[in-house]
């Protein structure tokens, strides 16, 4: 058992189906779906409010997802906290790393140019999921279990988008 | 008299805060365990190289699928379904596409970078990320009425719009993942 939670990695469906199981609780328990993005929002208007203060709170879309920590960002902040114990106890927790392998191997190991990147990346991504109203989990997971057709269109343009991108950026640009 | 109750923070429950905290912990610990809080894992998937990724997401949708709607039959929960249109579910689905191409992690899978210390991701991805929704948020006003809408379809269910049964689906929805993911090890990804 130890030794199991010490491992770095896991079969990819042992995981799978321990997230499904983890989804049937979280219906059963507290009623809601795993889903992540609209926390990213919150924060984001959170922050906003504390730079201009209670205006922020007055647009139209922060009323509509109401800035509060609530179950869902909580989660989020699971999701930090579980891998980085996972991370800890199996000797993957990362120091000093900037540039992940595979862009290295294309692009370079230069810290700015990846973060950069990653900011622009960050900004459509986080656009991307507010604009489709969820992300790889709250459409890709917790949706298309639920058969529902706005997730399954969702999870099948996430995938070309990402795909057809990703094939451009290490096959054409770099 | 609810709102009067809900107004005052003493009788506030908490509980569901630290529920969500416990299954946040479970959910990024897996997510970890899967190697899907890297970079690299991710990049692979989407240049087809590696499709831990997809096990990884089709193993939890067709155990969860089969979970959810038995207790669903047995009437121990109800659906939360997010309600969509070609505008938000395909443009906005493409976009976010784009966005998990060139950051290389998704929102889920960022928060469990971020545990796992990849600086990237800290530094970049979740600036990135706060600011993309944040546009969005100012944008709402002028988006709501417009490409949100069109051709809106509501919150259904794939057994909803073909109005069958919902095990009509769920079945051969099931088989197909399985076949799927067999086949994926069959050409040795």
């Amino acid at each position: 058992m130890m030794t199991l939670l010490t491992d770095v990695g896991w079969s990819p469906y042992a995981v799978g189906i321990g997230i499904g199981v983890l989804s049937w609780l979280s219906f059963l328990i507290s009623g809601k779906p795993l889903a992540t993005s609209t926390s990213f929002a919150q924060t984001g208007g959170m922050i906003e409010r504390m730079i201009i203060g209670k205006k922020a709170s007055q647009r139209p879309y922060y009323k509509k997802i109401k800035l509060n920590i609530n179950w869902q960002w909580m989660l989020v902040l699971g999701v930090v906290t579980g891998s980085f114990l996972s991370a800890i106890i199996s000797g993957d927790f990362k120091t000093g790393q900037w540039v992940p392998y595979v862009w290295a191997s294309a692009f370079g190991d230069g810290a700015l140019l990846r973060v950069i990147v990653a900011i622009f990346g960050g900004i459509i991504l986080g656009f991307g999921a507010r604009f489709a109203g969820g992300c790889t989990s709250g459409h890709g997971i917790s949706g298309t279990l639920q058969l529902a057709v706005s997730s399954w269109i969702s999870a099948i343009f996430f995938f070309i988008g990402g795909i057809l991108t990703a094939h451009l950026i290490f096959y054409v640009i770099a | 008299m609810e709102k009067q109750v809900q107004a005052a923070p003493a009788v506030k429950d908490r509980r569901p805060l630290f529920f969500g905290l416990a299954f946040g912990i479970l959910f990024g610990f897996l997510l970890h365990k899967g190697g899907v809080t890297k970079y690299d894992v991710i990049v692979n998937q989407l240049l087809l190289v590696d499709f831990t990724v997809v096990k990884v997401m089709l193993s939890a949708v067709v155990t969860g699928m089969i979970g959810i709607y038995s207790m669903k039959s047995m009437g121990w929960i109800k659906l939360s379904l997010k309600s969509g249109s070609f505008g938000m579910n395909v443009i906005g689905a493409l976009i976010f596409g784009v966005g998990f191409a060139v950051l290389g992690y998704c929102p889920g899978t960022i928060a469990g970078a971020i545990g796992n210390g990849y600086l990237d991701a800290i530094v970049g991805g979740l600036a990135g990320i706060l600011l993309g929704t944040w546009i969005f948020a100012v944008m709402y006003p002028r988006l709501k009425d417009g490409i949100l809408k069109k051709g809106d379809f509501g919150d259904i269910t794939l057994p909803k719009l073909l109005k069958v049964n919902d095990w009509v689906v769920v079945v051969p929805v099931a088989a197909m993942i399985v076949l799927l993911l067999l086949w994926i090890e069959r050409s040795g990804f």
